[in-house]
Formats: C-alpha cells, sequence, structure tokens
C-alpha cells in the first residue's frame, strides 16, 4: 500500500479528477474551479520535473486562504454549495502530499463521494449519464494501481473495458438495493435551504408582467394522467391562489384570512380521476383541476377553493385527485367576504368607474357580458410584449393601450366588475397542456401560466369568467402558440414550429416521465406497494433488510462458486488429484510454502511422518514425472491416484 | 553417458574435497556451454577446481595469472614480423585452448578483462583484420578475489552477465578438512587424474542438455520467476539471463539423469545463474527471496 506513485498512475488519477471536476463546473464558483485546476497542474509538474513536493507549512497559509475564501463567497461553511466547493478545493490540494498509494486511494474514495455530489443538484436521467463516464474512469483508476505488471498497467483501452465490465457486474446487487434497501418516508437527510433555489413557478401576488416572465420559461410545472374521460381543453383550469385583494399594482391574496368562512361547493356530473406529477417549485400551492374534491394527504383546503400543502413542495409530488367540471361554489356570500370581493382603492382609474358606473340598472349578468362585449369588439390585442401602462394602469390599458397578456385582462376585468359592484377576484393557475401521446398523459409548462377572473352571482355562486377567451379564443382552445403573433419570444418547446423536434421531445419527455414515476418516485409507500405485488404479503422494513442481506449473499455466493469451479477446471487431472493429497496432509499441519518445490516440500512431509516415508516421496516423484516430463504414461496418473488412495493422515501423527 | 558424467563427478571430487554440490555446479555451467566464474578468498581451490576440471574432461588447458599490466596481447597473442617470409605471422597467445583459466581476472584493468570477455562471448579473436577461431569447445574459468580486496577491478555489470554462473567455494568441512591435511587431496594430486572424457564427448553431452525436456508448466514458472525480478527488484533478468537459467536447469537435470527439467532444478541453480546478476544493490539475498515468493505453477 506504501508503494509509491509512479509517473503512469499520477496521470490517471489526474484524467479521472478532472473529469469529476467538469461534471461540477456548473456548481462551483469559478475560483474553485481555477484554483483545482491549478494544483493538479503543480502536481503535474512536480512529477514532470521532478521538483521537490511542497512542504507542509507551504500548505497550511494556502488552506487557510482557501477555508476565507469559501467563507467569504458562501457566508459560511455550511450548506451544499460551501460544502463541495470546499470539498473539491480540498481533494485537488489533497494532490500535493499525494505521495503513496495510500494517499492516492484516499483522493479516489473522495472522488467517488464528489460524483455522488451530483445528485444533490438534480436527479435526472442526464445526471445519472454524467455521472457514468467519472465512475468507469476512477474503478480504471483504481484497478489501474492494482496491476503490478508494468504492461498491463499501460494498456488504456484494456483497463477502461475492465472498469466498464466490473461496474456492469456490479448492477444486479444495485437493482436489488434499490428495490429492497428500506425506504425511510421523506426525505433521508434535510436539504439546505439553499437546494431549492432557483425553482420557478406560480408566486402569492400578480403584478403585471408576472405571468409574462414565466411564460417564457418552458420547464414542466406538472404533468397529469387521466384516469377516464379526459375534459375538453377549455375545461383544463388548474386553479392555484385566489387573489383578494389589491394594492396598487399588484393584487394579493386576501390581506387577512381569520374569520372568512369556507366556501360550500356542491358538485354534479361525471367525476374525473386523474394524476398529478407535481415539479417541486418551493411553495404551497398544490395544483388541481377546476374543482377539486378529493384532495391529497398533507395538504388542506383554503377557504376560496385552492389546494395548499402542509409544507413547501420541495420534491417531486406524485397524487390521486378527483375533480368535477360542473359545480356550484359559495353559494351564500358573507358579509366580509362581500367587501373583500369589492374592494377598490378611492380615486384611482376613474374612467373605469365611471364606465362601470354607467352600467347602473343591468343585471350582473348583463354587466358580465357588456364587459366581455367591449373585450371582444374594441381592438384589444394578446400579446406577450404590453407597453408600460401609467399611474392609472386599469384605465391606461381598457382605453389607451388595448395591449396586454392575460394578466392585463384578469386585473381589468375584475377591477371593472367590482366599479361595477359585482363581486369579483382573480385565480391564477394553469391552463390547458401538451397531450403526449407517448405515455397517454398531458404536460403542462410554466409557459402554460394563467389568470382568470371568478364573479359571485346570487344563486350561482362564484362563476368563472375568462376575459382571455373573449379577446383571443385560440389561448384557450389551442395553447398559447396559437394565440401569439409573436412566436420567437416563447420558449423552444411551446413554439409549433420544428415539428420533429417536439415529437423527439415528448419521446424523451415520456422517458422521464417514466424514471420520475418509477425511479424517483419510488418512495417508502411504493416500495410496500411493489413488494406487496411481489410476495403477495404485506411486508415490513425487517423483511426488506433480510431479504436483501440474504438475496445479495446469494448472489455473492454463486458467483464465488463458479468463479471457483472455473479456476479448478484450468487444473489437470495430476494437479487435481494431488489438491486431494494435499489436504490430507493438511490434516497433518502440512501446506507447502509459495517457493516451495514438490520434491522439497515431500522431504519436508517425510520428516514429520516418517512412516509415510516411502509413500510421499514416490507420490512426488511420480507427481513431477507427471508435470513435467515429455511424455508422461497414462499408466503413471492411474498409479498416482492409487497411491494417493494409499495415503492417510491419522490425526494422532 | 550417464556414466560418463557420474565419472566426471567422481574423479573431481577426489580432489575437490567435500564440494560435491559447486563440482555439480561447475559441470552444469560447462554442459550448458557457459563461462564460469568462481569467487572466493586466496586458497580455497579455486584453481586446483579448475585445473581438474579441465583434466578430467580432457580438454587442453591454460592458465594465465591476470595482473594490472597483463595487457590484451598477452592473452590473445600478437602478430610479429618474419624476416623470412617478410610478412607478420600471428603467434596464438594462451586464449587459443578449450579451457582457459582467467586467474584473478580482476586484477587486470578494464582493457584486458573487455578483451577477453569479447572473446567470450564471440568464441573467436580479430588480430590486425584476421579473425581467429577458437577452438571448440572453449570455456572460461575465471576466478576473482572478493571485490572489497585492495588492488582488484570490479568487473562491470555487462561482462559480468557474460559469465553464466558464479559460484562460490567456501571452506570445506571438518571431514574434509582433515583428508586434505592428511594430503589425500588438493592441487598436489590433480595431475596425477585420469581424463574420462574428451573434447568431443563434451560436446555430445552438451548437444544431450538441449534434448532434456522443458514442459510449458516449468516454462510458466520460470517465466514467473523473470517476471518477479523484473516488477519486484531494481534490475530485472536480461533475457539471456532467463536463456542461461533455462540451459542450466536443462543441464542440472541432465546430470541428475533425467531428461525433463522439473522446480527443483530451476531452484538449484538458480541462486548461481541470477545472484552475480542482480545482487548489484548488495542484497545478497536476492536469490532466496526470489525463490520464496515466486509460487509454483
Amino acid at each position: 500500500m506504501n508503494r509509491l506513485l509512479t509517473p503512469q498512475h499520477l496521470k490517471w488519477l489526474l484524467v479521472s479528477l478532472a473529469v469529476v471536476l467538469g461534471t461540477h463546473i456548473p456548481n462551483l464558483p469559478l475560483w474553485v474551479i481555477m484554483a483545482s485546476i491549478s494544483f493538479g497542474t503543480w502536481r503535474y509538474l512536480l512529477d514532470r520535473y521532478q521538483w521537490a513536493m511542497p512542504k507542509i507549512w507551504a500548505l497550511l497559509p494556502i488552506t487557510l486562504i482557501i477555508c476565507v475564501g469559501i467563507i467569504v463567497t458562501f457566508k459560511g461553511f455550511f450548506g451544499r454549495d460551501a460544502s463541495l466547493s470546499l470539498l473539491v478545493v480540498m481533494c485537488s490540494l489533497k494532490l500535493l502530499e499525494t505521495k503513496t498509494l495510500r494517499d492516492y486511494m484516499l483522493v479516489i474514495v473522495l472522488a467517488y463521494f464528489l460524483v455522488g455530489n451530483l445528485f444533490l443538484f438534480n436527479q435526472t436521467i442526464a445526471t445519472f449519464g454524467l455521472s457514468i463516464a467519472p465512475l468507469i474512469l476512477l474503478t480504471a483508476t483504481l484497478i489501474n494501481i492494482s496491476f503490478k505488471d508494468a504492461g498491463k498497467q499501460r494498456d488504456i483501452q484494456f483497463t477502461l473495458k475492465l472498469a466498464a465490465q466490473l461496474l456492469l457486474q456490479a448492477v444486479p446487487v444495485m437493482l436489488i438495493l434499490f428495490v429492497l434497501f428500506p425506504r425511510i418516508p421523506g426525505p433521508l437527510w434535510g436539504l439546505p435551504q439553499d437546494a431549492n433555489s432557483g425553482m420557478t413557478g406560480l408566486g402569492d401576488s400578480l403584478q403585471f408582467g408576472n405571468i409574462s416572465n414565466l411564460t417564457k420559461n418552458s420547464a414542466i410545472a406538472f404533468r397529469v394522467q387521466f384516469k377516464n374521460a379526459v375534459p375538453e381543453r377549455n375545461q383544463l383550469y388548474w386553479r392555484g391562489p385566489v387573489l383578494w385583494h389589491q394594492e396598487d399594482r399588484s393584487w394579493t391574496m386576501s390581506s387577512s384570512k381569520i374569520g372568512l368562512q369556507p366556501e360550500i361547493a356542491k358538485v354534479s356530473g361525471n367525476p374525473i380521476q386523474y394524476t398529478m406529477t407535481l415539479e417541486p417549485h418551493n411553495r404551497l400551492w398544490m395544483l388541481m383541476l377546476d374543482l377539486p374534491t378529493l384532495i391529497p394527504q398533507d395538504a388542506r383546503l383554503t377557504h376560496d377553493y385552492s389546494v395548499v400543502a402542509n409544507k413547501p413542495v420541495r420534491t417531486r409530488l406524485r397524487y390521486d385527485a378527483i375533480s368535477f367540471s360542473s359545480y356550484q361554489l359559495g353559494l351564500s356570500l358573507g358579509e366580509r367576504e362581500r367587501l373583500l370581493s369589492l374592494q377598490i382603492n378611492e380615486g384611482e382609474n376613474p374612467k373605469t368607474v365611471q364606465l362601470a358606473e354607467s352600467w347602473q340598472g343591468l343585471s350582473a349578468v348583463d354587466k358580465i357580458n357588456t364587459a366581455l362585449k367591449r373585450y371582444r369588439e374594441q381592438p384589444f390585442v394578446y400579446t406577450l410584449k404590453p407597453p408600460r401602462l401609467d399611474d392609472n394602469p386599469v384605465d391606461d390599458f381598457l382605453f389607451n393601450t388595448k395591449r396586454g397578456f392575460c394578466e392585463h385582462y384578469a386585473t381589468s376585468f375584475v377591477y371593472l366588475m367590482r366599479a361595477a359592484g359585482v363581486p369579483a377576484r382573480i385565480v391564477t393557475g394553469y391552463q390547458g397542456g401538451e397531450y403526449n401521446p407517448n405515455g397517454n398523459y398531458y404536460i403542462v409548462r410554466q409557459s402554460d401560466a394563467h389568470a382568470w377572473a371568478e364573479v359571485w352571482l346570487a344563486e350561482r355562486g362564484w362563476v368563472r369568467v375568462d376575459p382571455t377567451a373573449a379577446v383571443s379564443p385560440e389561448r384557450i382552445e389551442n395553447g398559447i402558440s396559437d394565440a401569439l403573433d409573436e412566436t420567437d419570444e416563447l420558449p423552444l418547446m411551446a413554439r409549433p414550429d420544428y415539428p420533429w423536434l417536439k415529437k423527439a421531445y415528448l419521446n424523451w419527455d415520456s422517458v422521464n416521465n417514466g424514471w420520475n414515476q418509477w425511479v424517483l418516485g419510488y418512495d417508502d409507500k411504493k416500495q410496500l406497494d411493489f413488494l406487496k405485488k411481489l410476495s403477495g404479503k404485506n411486508l415490513n422494513l425487517m423483511h426488506m433488510l433480510i431479504g436483501m442481506v440474504s438475496i445479495i449473499a446469494v448472489i455473492m455466493g454463486l458467483t464465488t462458486y463458479f468463479l471457483v469451479k472455473q479456476q479448478k477446471a484450468k487444473l489437470n487431472p495430476a494437479q487435481r488429484i494431488y489438491a486431494q493429497y494435499l489436504k490430507q496432509l493438511k490434516r497433518a499441519g502440512l501446506t507447502p510454502n509459495n517457493g516451495e518445490t514438490v520434491l522439497h516440500f515431500a522431504a519436508r512431509a517425510a520428516d514429520a511422518l516418517p512412516h509415510q516415508q516411502t509413500l510421499i516421496m514416490d507420490i512426488a516423484q511420480r507427481y513431477n514425472i507427471i508435470t513435467y516430463s515429455a511424455s508422461p504414461k497414462p499408466l503413471l496418473l492411474e498409479k498416482l491416484a492409487q497411491l494417493i488412495k494409499q495415503f492417510h493422515v491419522n490425526k494422532q501423527q | 553417458m550417464q556414466k560418463t558424467i557420474q565419472a566426471i563427478i567422481h574423479a573431481t571430487s577426489h580432489i575437490i574435497l567435500g564440494k560435491e554440490q559447486q563440482v555439480k555446479l561447475s559441470l552444469t555451467c560447462l554442459l550448458a556451454g557457459g563461462h564460469l566464474l568462481i569467487e572466493d578468498l586466496p586458497g580455497m581451490g579455486k584453481t586446483t577446481l579448475a585445473h581438474t576440471l579441465a583434466q578430467v574432461l580432457g580438454l587442453g588447458f591454460r592458465r594465465t595469472q591476470f595482473t594490472s599490466d597483463l595487457l590484451p596481447a598477452d592473452i590473445i597473442g600478437v602478430s610479429v614480423f618474419d624476416r623470412n617470409t617478410s610478412s607478420f605471422q600471428f603467434h596464438a597467445g594462451p586464449i587459443f585452448t578449450n579451457v582457459l583459466l582467467a586467474d584473478e581476472i580482476n586484477r587486470a584493468t578494464p582493457k584486458t578483462q573487455s578483451a577477453l570477455l569479447e572473446a567470450m562471448e564471440e568464441h573467436q579473436v580479430t588480430v590486425d583484420g584476421n579473425t581467429h577461431l577458437l577452438p571448440q569447445p572453449f570455456f572460461v574459468i575465471a576466478t576473482q578475489n572478493p571485490k572489497h580486496h585492495i588492488g582488484t577491478f570490479a568487473l562491470p555489470e555487462s561482462q559480468l552477465d557474460r559469465f553464466l554462473m558464479r559460484i562460490t567455494l567456501g571452506y570445506p568441512d571438518a571431514q574434509s578438512e582433515r583428508a586434505l591435511l592428511k594430503n589425500q587431496g588438493g592441487r598436489a594430486n590433480a595431475s596425477s587424474i585420469q581424463a574420462v572424457c574428451d573434447a568431443d564427448g563434451l560436446l555430445k553431452l552438451q548437444q544431450q542438455v538441449h534434448q532434456v525436456h522443458v514442459s510449458d508448466a516449468l516454462l510458466d514458472y520460470l517465466q514467473a520467476l523473470i517476471q518477479y525480478t523484473r516488477t519486484q527488484t531494481n534490475e530485472g533478468l536480461s533475457p539471456r539471463a532467463g536463456l542461461g537459467l533455462r540451459q542450466c536447469a536443462q543441464a542440472w537435470a541432465l546430470i541428475d539423469g533425467r531428461d525433463f527439467v522439473t522446480p527443483e532444478d530451476v531452484q538449484a541453480v538458480l541462486p548461481s545463474v541470477v545472484a552475480h546478476r542482480l545482487a548489484q544493490d548488495g542484497n545478497s539475498n536476492i536469490a532466496k527471496q526470489i525463490l520464496d515468493q515466486v509460487a509454483i505453477t
């Protein structure tokens, strides 16, 4: 173990470390990458020109500087990103005191751990694929130090092939561990806060530009699989947060929720059953089809019928749900709710207020229709690039610019309704979805984000009105790409051009969906279900552990058995008979030493067992003749077998 | 054939008392067609052994005492101008014989040493552009004092490699010592000995060595040994050394009366074949280390 590194060993180590570093580039600050590269180069030059290794007093200040750098960059040592950077840079610094193979092993083990760290950032198939190359390289590096034969050390192709073979051989064990290793409910360890940065999704407020920004993001919000009938596309309203309160340009959820009465829903018609797979977005919303009735565990229904989880959604959630498309919601409107849903600020948007007041005398339904007719008939344009609005934004939009996105239509409509005395609120969420025939499910992206209105009518309760549909029916019927002229603003995947790209993407997404469902989604519940199906019994943790250990033991036992058998098959008949004889001698405590020849061993054995001296020497002579002479007679082998049968060791001897 | 070999050993052992192993090894070396280096302190019977072997084998024998002022021409010979024929006449040196005893080879200067060693390798000498073949068989039996003795020039590694074997004699045991003191052996009796073989007989024996069977199993063992020296020690055995090891093992097997080589043969000759090639770093136990570490296949 304490052999010194050869230049060959060092090259392997440096190359595989460089590849591991390469896979982590997006996760590291630039200075950490540069430092690691320079330590590696330094180590290479030390070896190349046979310079002396740096002394410990030279390395200590470097270590200190690195620690300070990490603290300054990450404001401390804790958290995923800081720890990774520290580990990477220390691992490469360790190279500068890597002299013996023991150090070499240490660095390789660290590097394996670094590969595992990739999965702290994401767990996609791509990451899995990315981890394969470094794993093969690291294993090849390990193989490289195990070779004593200099010729084999130099054979790169052979080493890589062997490494790949070794990893492939580990796959069955990996699968068994995957299926049977007991899953603990919830994540195994708490991911640090910064692990959840960079997630996108609906906010809890609505400002102009919120949703149109989200529309540029092609990230998947969730996937849906319907169990029976699929509703019409114009019914695919995925309900998110409901916004009551208007303040300047921003709409938020009601300022105080205390005392608000939960709304009561009456549903009719056929239930829509479906399974949602929600991507993590670090907020509470659990999106459901309008109007949800069955809600998942660990979630609750708010008074205005949106579903929120008990803690932010930081892992991919999969849940079954039931919704009804025909419903009556909140038939009776409490006094506080009425006030909240009519709230507009005095003195703002005078033109809009004036317009609404001009409709006095009309019924609520007529007011809605008049407003929608206005959107339909006046030259309103549905666009991702609306102009900036002045201090009275609703006025400016309704009477002047007339160019806007769903948030403009929803907010202006709700404002208009409130001014006209009709209780109204904004609902945000997603609308539509893209069907993937490969997996028979729908993909809903961030670009499908949408905002619409709900108005309260006596006897009918809260009714969904989507003013965007009045301006741009295509948005609701066909999706966003049909509704916009300037499709280049949209993410590639939401665009209508490149149908082959789209098709390839859908294929890829169905693979991804399977990965999410079966690999990442294989949690404690799924594991129990799966094992129950497999065994027909309810299994507990103990069963799983015992099963796992015993299956692996059986596999390893079988492998060993076949390997030993293979080894034995290589022995010739004389060697096999002689091996039996050696077993006999072993009972008398006699085993041949490593470099001891048959005759020398026989002489030693004969000394220890003087009664059998002749026999022992005879056996050795004959064995030598059979093994080494030009053409031994077949009879010799029989004679040897006979002699060995004669030979017995009494335990007393 | 076997009789001849036993007779050679028997006759030689009459003179070199109590050193049967060394006598066998020397004969092994000669049968394998290699040159022999005998290293020991003065007065241990080195010269006697060489002289006796030559006599028993019925070979021409010349002895040259190497000194620091010995010149290459003193061994190889010189061309002298003959006034009668008006041409140069080559006067052969002591090297033109079957067995050349190069006594205390490490007292000569490197220049003289290398002249001798060249002849050893080529079995011919070239003087003034004329090549003269040496008689067959041709052996050099060199003796040398241990290196730390004053006034010696150590043989360089490249020249050590030309000696197939190096043996040491060591002190005689008590019984042999007494016999020696009673004047029952030693150099005094060497001249009285009868030849039991001749040059042709020896060449035949050498042919016989090549016929000794080397099985694949044994080749595996040989290769493992050679490979071990190349990976686990500073300097590995050269291919020439590997070939030499095989030939010596074959010769040893022949002397033992077998027509196949066993690992025991290899182990018997290995210390004499490899020790002077590998012991440069002062590790005198190198042969034992190799034999203990390499498993027999």
